[in-house]
This record gives C-alpha cells, sequence and structure tokens, in this order.
C-alpha cells in the first residue's frame, strides 16, 4: 500500500494543488486585511474618542462571541436575503476571515499602542507632529516589536480557520481531497497528507513568532 | 515691553476638580521664570497647557499677542515655538540620537537636512554629546538623554522652552549637567519658563520666582526677595520644608554592640 | 420576506436540545482536555524523559493543524483502519486532542511564571520539592493562568460549532438541518444568532474585562 499511496498521492498533485491555491489564496487574502484593518482598529482605538471606542467595542465582542463558523453560514446564507447581494462562497470565506482576523489583530495593535508610555505621544506633538507623522514615525514603529509575535499567531489561526471555507462550498484542498477519497477509499492518507499540509505551513510561522517574542522581550 | 506669553483669569479642571484658579501671569521675552510650589499645584499643567497637551477651561492665553484658546488655534504650529522637556525624556526609542533630533525639523518643519543636520551638531557639540550622534537612547545615561531630549526641542528653533521637572528622574550626579545645560540657555537670553525642585539652581537661574499652591500663584517676586523673605505664610512653610535637611542635627555616633 | 413566528416556536424545544448538546460537547472537552493537560504539565515540570519530547511534538502537531482536518480524520479516516465511532466520540476525542494542547501550554506558561525567588524562598525555610510544588508553585501557577485557562474555556466553547461537521446535533448543525428541511433561512439565522449571543457574549464581555484589566492571557486556536 506504501508505494501505491505515493502513487496515488503523486498522481493526485496537480488537483491538490489547485486546491491549495484557493485555501492559500483565501488565507493570504485574509491576512492582507486582517492586518490593515487591525492597523487602523488599533490606531482608532488609542484615539481615545469615546464614540469611536464604543463601535469598535461592539465590533470586537461581536466577533469574539459569535463562532467564525457561525459568521461563515450567517453571510454566507444571510446576506442573499437581507441584502439580496450573493456573493461566491470564496469572497465569502475571504470576508469572514478579514473581519474576524482584523478585530483579532486590531485588539493586539491596541495593546502595544497602549503599553508605550504616555511621554512617548505627548514628546512627539511637542515637536510638532500631526496625527500621522505621530504614529507613522513614533507610535506604530515602536509599538512593532511588541505587536508582531502575537500578529503572526493570529495568522495561524487565520490559516488554519480557512478551512472551514469548504463547509460553505469552496473547493479548497479540504474539498478536493474528499473528491479523491471518494474514488479511491484512501482516506487515512488524503487525510494525513491534509494534515501535514496545514503543518508545514504554520508550524515555521508559530516557532517564528516564538523565536522573535523570545529575543524581543527577554533582550 | 509687551508680555510674549500672558494668561488671565485662566482656568483648568480636570472633572470636577478645579487644578488652574484664575492665574494671571505674564511672561516677557528673554525672561527666565522659575514655578515653584508643593506636589499637585498645578505648576506642570500650567506648562502643559501652554504645549497644548492639556486643554484650558476658562480665560485667556497668548503667546506673541495671539489668543491659544481658541478652536481656530493650530497648535502644530505653537508647538514649533514653544519646546518642551518632560521628565522622563521621553526620547523616541526606536531612532538614534540624530534621527531623534532631525524628525522635528525634515518632517514638520520640511527643512534641508543638511541645514538641518549641521544645526543639530552645533547644539549636541554645544551640550557636549556630539560622539552620540549614532548612539541609541537605551545606551545613554539619564543625564545624557536629558540633554539630547532638551537639544531636541531646541533643534525647532523655539521662541519659549518649558521645563518640566526635568532633573526629577536623574541620579544626583546627573543633575548638574542638565542644569549647566538651561543655565546657558538663559545666559544666551532665551524665554524659559521652568518646574524644579531644585532650590539652588532655581535661586541662581531665575529673574523670577513664582510660587504656587492648590491651583493658585500665591506670590511672584525676584528670587532673592522670595528666598531671604517671603511674602506669604505658605510660601515660608515650603521654603522651611526644603531646608529641613540643611538643618538637621548630626545623629550621635552609636557604638554597634 | 415574512418572519414566521409560529414556525419559530415549533423549533424551540430542537434548539433548546441543541444548546444542551453544545453544552454537553464544550464541557466535556474542557474536563477532558484539563486532564491531559495536567498530566502533560507534570511531565514537563518533571523533565521527564523521553515523555517530555512526545508531549511537545503532540503539542506542535494540535496546535499547528485545523480542528476541521483533526475531526475529519478521526471521523472518516479512523473507521477504515476499524475503528468505527459516532460523531459525538469524534467530537469528544478530536476536541481533547486540540484543547489538551492549548491547556497544556496554559498551564507550562502559568508554572514558568511563578518567579524563582519562590522556589528559592521556599527552599529556603526547608521544604521538599514535593512540598514546594503542592504549597508554592501549583497555587500560583493556577492563579497566573486563570484568565488564559478561561480564555481557552470559551474558545472550546465556541468551537464545538465546527463538530456540526460530522452530523453532531448542536446549535449549528440544528440550524442547517431546519434550513435544509423547510427553508427558513431568515428565521434560523436569527435564532441561531440569537443563540450565540445569548451563550457567548456573556462569557466574552468576562473575559474582555478580565484581559484589560491583566493585559496578558493568550487566545488558543
Amino acid at each position: 500500500m506504501a508505494s501505491s499511496g505515493l502513487e496515488l498521492l503523486l498522481v493526485s498533485l496537480p488537483q491538490l494543488a489547485q486546491g491549495a491555491a484557493q485555501t492559500l489564496s483565501i488565507s493570504a487574502l485574509g491576512i492582507a486585511f486582517s492586518t490593515l484593518g487591525g492597523v487602523l482598529y488599533g490606531v482608532l482605538a488609542t484615539l481615545g474618542k469615546r464614540s469611536v471606542n464604543l463601535v469598535l467595542r461592539v465590533y470586537l465582542e461581536l466577533f469574539r462571541a459569535i463562532p467564525v463558523l457561525v459568521w461563515l453560514y450567517l453571510l454566507f446564507f444571510g446576506l442573499p436575503i437581507f441584502f439580496a447581494v450573493s456573493i461566491p462562497s470564496f469572497w465569502c470565506a475571504v470576508l469572514v476571515l478579514s473581519l474576524w482576523g482584523a478585530s483579532e489583530v486590531g485588539e493586539v495593535v491596541r495593546g502595544a499602542l497602549h503599553s508605550l508610555p504616555r511621554g512617548q505621544r505627548e514628546a512627539g506633538l511637542s515637536i510638532g507632529l500631526d496625527g500621522w507623522q505621530l504614529y507613522g514615525h513614533v507610535l506604530l514603529p515602536q509599538a512593532l516589536k511588541r505587536m508582531t509575535p502575537p500578529t503572526i499567531n493570529i495568522y495561524t489561526r487565520i490559516i488554519k480557520t480557512s478551512s472551514l471555507a469548504v463547509l460553505i462550498g469552496v473547493v479548497d484542498v479540504i474539498k478536493v481531497g474528499q473528491q479523491i477519497i471518494e474514488r479511491t477509499y484512501e482516506s487515512v492518507l488524503i487525510y494525513g497528507a491534509l494534515f501535514l499540509f496545514f503543518f508545514f505551513i504554520c508550524y515555521p510561522l508559530s516557532a517564528a513568532s516564538r523565536a522573535l517574542e523570545r529575543r524581543w522581550t527577554h533582550a | 515691553m509687551s508680555a510674549l506669553i500672558e494668561f488671565k483669569g485662566f482656568n483648568k479642571f480636570f472633572g470636577e476638580h478645579q487644578v488652574l484658579k484664575d492665574i494671571d501671569l505674564q511672561v516677557r521675552s528673554g525672561e527666565v521664570v522659575v514655578i515653584l510650589g508643593p506636589s499637585g499645584c498645578g505648576k506642570s499643567t500650567l506648562l502643559r497647557c501652554l504645549n497644548g497637551l492639556e486643554v484650558a477651561h476658562g480665560g485667556s492665553l497668548t503667546l506673541a499677542g495671539k489668543e491659544l484658546l481658541s478652536k481656530a488655534t493650530d497648535w502644530r504650529q505653537v508647538r514649533q515655538q514653544v519646546g518642551m522637556v518632560f521628565q522622563s525624556y521621553h526620547l523616541f526609542g526606536h531612532m538614534s540620537v540624530m534621527e531623534n533630533l532631525l524628525l522635528g525639523p525634515l518632517k514638520v518643519q520640511k527643512r534641508e537636512r543638511f541645514e538641518a543636520q549641521a544645526q543639530a551638531e552645533a547644539l549636541l557639540a554645544r551640550v557636549g554629546l556630539l560622539d552620540k550622534r549614532d548612539a541609541y537612547p537605551r545606551q545613554l545615561s539619564g543625564g545624557q538623554q536629558q540633554r539630547i531630549a532638551i537639544v531636541r526641542s531646541l533643534c525647532m528653533n523655539p521662541q519659549v522652552m518649558l521645563f518640566d521637572e526635568v532633573t526629577a528622574a536623574l541620579d544626583p550626579e546627573m543633575v548638574k549637567e542638565v542644569l549647566q545645560v538651561i543655565q546657558g540657555l538663559a545666559r544666551d537670553g532665551m524665554t524659559l519658563l521652568i518646574v524644579t525642585h531644585e532650590m539652588a539652581f532655581a535661586r541662581a537661574v531665575a529673574d523670577r520666582i513664582v510660587f504656587m499652591e492648590a491651583g493658585r500663584i500665591l506670590e511672584q517676586s525676584a528670587p532673592e526677595s522670595f528666598f531671604t523673605n517671603p511674602q506669604t505664610a505658605r510660601a515660608q512653610q515650603f521654603l522651611e520644608k526644603f531646608s529641613f535637611v540643611e538643618s538637621l542635627p548630626k545623629t550621635p555616633h552609636k557604638e554597634l554592640s | 420576506m415574512s418572519f414566521d413566528v409560529a414556525f419559530i416556536l415549533s423549533t424551540l424545544p430542537a434548539f433548546l436540545k441543541a444548546v444542551g448538546v453544545t453544552l454537553q460537547v464544550g464541557l466535556i472537552a474542557i474536563a477532558t482536555s484539563l486532564v491531559v493537560a495536567v498530566i502533560n504539565t507534570a511531565i514537563l515540570v518533571y523533565r521527564t524523559p523521553y515523555l517530555q519530547r512526545a508531549v511537545g511534538l503532540y503539542v506542535e502537531l494540535a496546535r499547528n493543524t485545523p480542528l476541521l482536518i483533526q475531526l475529519f480524520f478521526v471521523y472518516f479516516a479512523l473507521p477504515s483502519l476499524g475503528l468505527k465511532i459516532s460523531g459525538f466520540a469524534a467530537a469528544i476525542i478530536t476536541m481533547t486532542f486540540l484543547g489538551g494542547a492549548y491547556l497544556t501550554e496554559v498551564l507550562r506558561a502559568g508554572v514558568e511564571a511563578v518567579p524563582a525567588a519562590q522556589l528559592e524562598s521556599g527552599r529556603s525555610i526547608g521544604l521538599s520539592e514535593g512540598q514546594l510544588l503542592r504549597h508554592v508553585i501549583l497555587p500560583q501557577a493556577g492563579i497566573l493562568s486563570l484568565p488564559a485557562l478561561f480564555a481557552n474555556f470559551i474558545f472550546l466553547l465556541k468551537e464545538t460549532t465546527v463538530v456540526s461537521a460530522v452530523a453532531v446535533p448542536e446549535i449549528l448543525y440544528t440550524t442547517k438541518s431546519y434550513i435544509a428541511l423547510y427553508y427558513k433561512t431568515y428565521e434560523m439565522l436569527a435564532v441561531l444568532t440569537l443563540i450565540c449571543v445569548l451563550l457567548f457574549l456573556p462569557l466574552s464581555l468576562l473575559l474582555s474585562r478580565l484581559e484589560r484589566r491583566l493585559q496578558h492571557g493568550q487566545f488558543g486556536s
């Protein structure tokens, strides 16, 4: 079985690669939008505007309270009904991962900015920096070390969570794997391969996050 | 000669609590004013209002004849004219000394790098730290960091410098090097507003002492008359506390058993 | 678009049962994960040779792979090796696999966070290693890890929605079934959202307060 299993994997590789491309595209887009949205969230949350904070808080708590999979179904089934727009399941997954990821990254950015001494903001203001310059040159660069390790961890969570896209019909690497299993009944082999596929993407990221954390917080 | 800075009937609240009450204070160009008073008397808040770091709630505050307590005030413009130095220096930790000094001149004032850098180097040399231009703040002592922080403000070519307890966080042996820099600025005729607890320094550098307590100015006088003959009972008590240590009787020598 | 209140009322008993299943899966998984984590932490603290390595490998494997793949492996792949299990059992096994790894991390971090000076002062008053563990390390580690433990409990509870993929009749599976049977999408999504808000929001609000107060407490997932 070992050789036939290997053969099967090799034969299925092009097909699996197509699915993997879908999975990785969803993850990459989710990571990109989460980062942009998260930085925006973090900056907005540290402006000290009560009304802004309230809106962000509601957004955060909704994404913390309602599981990502439920969000996927809510938008996938709900958008066509409530807003008469139907988006492809691929983009639905990207949207949910981005909104959820942005709230998580946002909290990390907020915390990192919050941990900077208040004097950094005041010193920046006192030499006449405007808001963009203050965040761009003084606050965000200094928060970078503190926020990078946990943000990389969120990236691995986004990648792992992208697997849920198969449940709303995205033909991702899991779906392709299931199609192969339907033909060949090699479920151990295929699910084992899928397991390792995710592991070999996520593990280096986790390890990098840990190494950076160790270097930057114990320096 | 008209005042460069003028507070008139100036009020400031933190919530319900009034921290500055009917402040009337004029500072002429080139004058060195030292504000003394017990902790929490509002002296730091007064400086921070002048830099727009605190929002005032009433009265009037003018800089070179321009009212600052108006919605139209562009604080970024004001802050370029009013330099501020903080107790804990607050250098930007991710930037070298030179980057700290050039951030304002290049990004805010959009000056030429060549010209701004020449000025920064000259000022660094003046405070004796030219060799630290490429160092990072964490590699410097507190006294060195504070001198750099002063230079960072000076690089903006301000009309006024505010010093908010700038030696309070320093080890005693570093206090002198910072005070010398400030004294140099005073000699050059720069307008300075200084909040400090260094009494000898206040006496030496000030043209005028302003004594505050509980948000009010109780006394304004020349340093000699303030230190030798304070007019209010409050000021007398305040000065007594500072002379207490000097007047301590020597502890009798005890034999160790 | 009409809102069929009568239909919603008719589904309430089923949803009540579904909430029960969600809580059942979640709470059992939390309990079993905790057992796994305590055993693992003991192995790590006592630096048991080989076992220590195995625990490390297990934690990395579980943390760096999606729950859904773990679940599919247990439910679909293991039967072909002759191990046939129900969706419910698969759910518990998989969530224990995942949760055990996360909670191990949490407890280990808690033990590491106990300052070395605590151990030294414990030894200095003559405590044995066992007494040290029981009276000094564990109580402090437990308190230090409390917010992170709580965060991971909530995380596991929310992750139970994933086991809907193997037909465990929890809240999401029940919702999907009703939508498929009666096309009452609008009503059922509303019910699902409401259940999530009632079930998870108070917990997550409590956690946010804890976290903002302590500014640590890593999330799992």
